[in-house]
């Protein structure tokens, strides 16, 4: 398999506070990499420094073999070839679905207007939000911004999607349509590194388990494995607390 | 009623122009307050405590001086420790551009801050520039933010063109009294109707502007 992401000997601080301690990672082309691990334990972190919303202070992050943090001028140009979908709504509010779509397309790209209207539809028509692109923001629902929010990140046809805990904001009826989603991108193949709660998505769609504990990763398992037997006693203590008793 | 000294002679026209002065003063100052208030307003959302610290003692010394004060320490005492003279029109600008500039700069500041920060992280994650972030998604909604706010700015603002009167510019309500004062024989009357007529006047320019606000506000409601 080839690799598109590489991760070396990464470490990120916040002043004193060690977040992330000597990060490596290797990631195949169409692998879906679910990230787990107890809140404050460095996911968000992890996710932001692979796309350089965050500086780091040691190692590298590869992207097809080019350093794309520590990043420098030409950062913009690998970034986009990462896409993000965050927790919050993070949709531009004064433009609507469609525009919210194309804008990067068209101006970072300089995609043609109709070529991205195009694109942008069918993949609007894919998670079933063809007919509200003329919707603002606001007029829809958390699942539906969540799912529009994938499609803006799918528009720049990243290499890498990145995941960061996208139905934590959401009702629990509406985490199913936006999980469905990112279950389709799977089995498209699509390369995603994912930070999620929901264990049984988790073990669902993951072709691997990360644990992340204090800042570093402390088991990198196959599901089936990581579920039934985790490896560490860290391991065992957080998936136990998903499992309730009488 | 008093009505009839309105057009007697050229006293419309000077009412108008009157008028015209009024809102040559505010236009001008407006529009300096405009370009300092955002840059003022920048600088103040870059926490530097010296700059934080100048611009509050900026803030504050508008918010208690009263207009009239700021006048007369700009028009007499710059004259007083000068020597030179400073035109009563120039002197109006100044103060009102220096209180509009703190007034739209913290404005600017209320807008800025309002945007939350994962709409700079997310563009940046399309991989816009930091140009493109500001231009298409930034700019637009502070834009958004900032027009209905800084209109009714420009309306208390045409309306405290009233107070320059004192310090010797003819503009509409002076010219208001100097009729009511030059017909004080003929017509005794005169306040009620000269004042109404002010009033309109006043009325006819501040009033398309905040249709103009709530119209921008119904269209950028989504
Ligand atoms: N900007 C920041 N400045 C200082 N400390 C930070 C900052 N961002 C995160 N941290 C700290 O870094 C650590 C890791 O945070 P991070 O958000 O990556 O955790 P997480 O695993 O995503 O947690 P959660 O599951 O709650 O989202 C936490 O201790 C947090 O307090
Ligand atoms: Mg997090």
């Amino acid at each position: 398999m080839e690799s598109v992401l590489k991760i070396e000997h990464m470490s990120k601080k916040f002043d004193d506070l060690i977040v992330l301690e000597d990060i490596n990672l290797s990631i195949d082309k169409g692998e879906v990499v679910v990230i787990v691990g107890s809140s404050g334990c460095g996911k968000s972190t992890l996710l932001r420094c692979i796309n350089g919303l965050e500086d780091i202070d040691e190692g590298q992050v590869l992207l097809d073999g080019e350093t794309v943090n520590p990043g420098n001028r030409n950062l913009t140009k690998s970034r986009e070839k990462i896409g993000m979908v965050f927790q919050s709504y993070d949709l531009f509010p004064h433009k609507t679905i469609l525009e919210n779509a194309i804008l990067a397309p068209m101006k970072v790209q300089k995609r043609s207007r109709k070529d991205a209207v195009e694109e942008a539809m069918r993949l609007l028509d894919r998670v079933g939000l063809a007919e509200r692109k003329d919707s603002y923001p606001r007029q829809l629902s958390g699942g539906q911004k969540q799912r529009v929010a994938i499609v803006r990140a799918l528009m720049m046809d990243p290499e890498v999607l990145l995941f960061d805990e996208v139905t934590a904001a959401l009702d629990p009826e509406m985490v199913r349509e936006v999980l469905d989603v990112i279950l389709d991108l799977a089995k498209q193949k699509r390369t995603m590194l994912i930070v999620t709660h929901e264990m049984s998505f988790a073990k669902a769609i993951a072709d691997r388990i990360l644990f992340l504990d204090d800042g570093r990763i402390i088991e990198d398992s196959d599901p089936k494995e990581f579920f039934t037997s985790p490896a560490t006693e860290r391991a065992k203590r957080f998936l136990r607390t998903f499992e309730y008793e009488k | 009623m008093g009505f009839e000294v309105i057009f007697k002679g050229k006293n419309f026209i000077r009412l108008l122009s009157g008028l015209c002065v009024a809102l040559r003063i505010s236009v001008i100052s407006v529009a300096i307050s405009i370009v300092l208030g955002i840059v003022v307003g920048m600088l103040m959302t870059l926490k530097k405590p010296v700059i934080n610290a100048v611009t509050r003692v900026y803030l504050e010394i508008v918010r208690i001086m009263p207009q009239m004060v700021l006048l007369f320490i700009v028009f007499f005492g710059f004259t007083k420790m000068t020597g030179s003279n400073l035109s009563a029109e120039l002197s109006s600008i100044i103060v009102f551009s220096f209180w509009g500039t703190a007034e739209m700069a913290d404005l600017v500041r209320g807008c800025l801050i309002s945007i939350p920060v994962i709409q700079y992280e997310s563009s940046k994650a399309l991989g816009l520039s930091r140009l493109q972030t500001y231009v298409y998604v930034i700019i637009p909604q502070i834009i958004r933010r900032l027009i209905p706010l800084s209109i009714n700015l420009i309306t208390r603002m045409i309306k405290t063109t009233s107070l320059i009167m004192m310090i010797g510019i003819v503009e509409v309500l002076k010219v208001g009294q100097q009729i009511i004062e030059a017909n004080r024989k003929s017509a005794p009357k005169a306040a009620f109707g000269v004042f109404a007529v002010v009033f309109l006047l006043y009325f006819l320019a501040c009033w398309p502007i905040s249709c103009l606000s709530k119209y921008l506000e119904k269209k950028w409601e989504n």
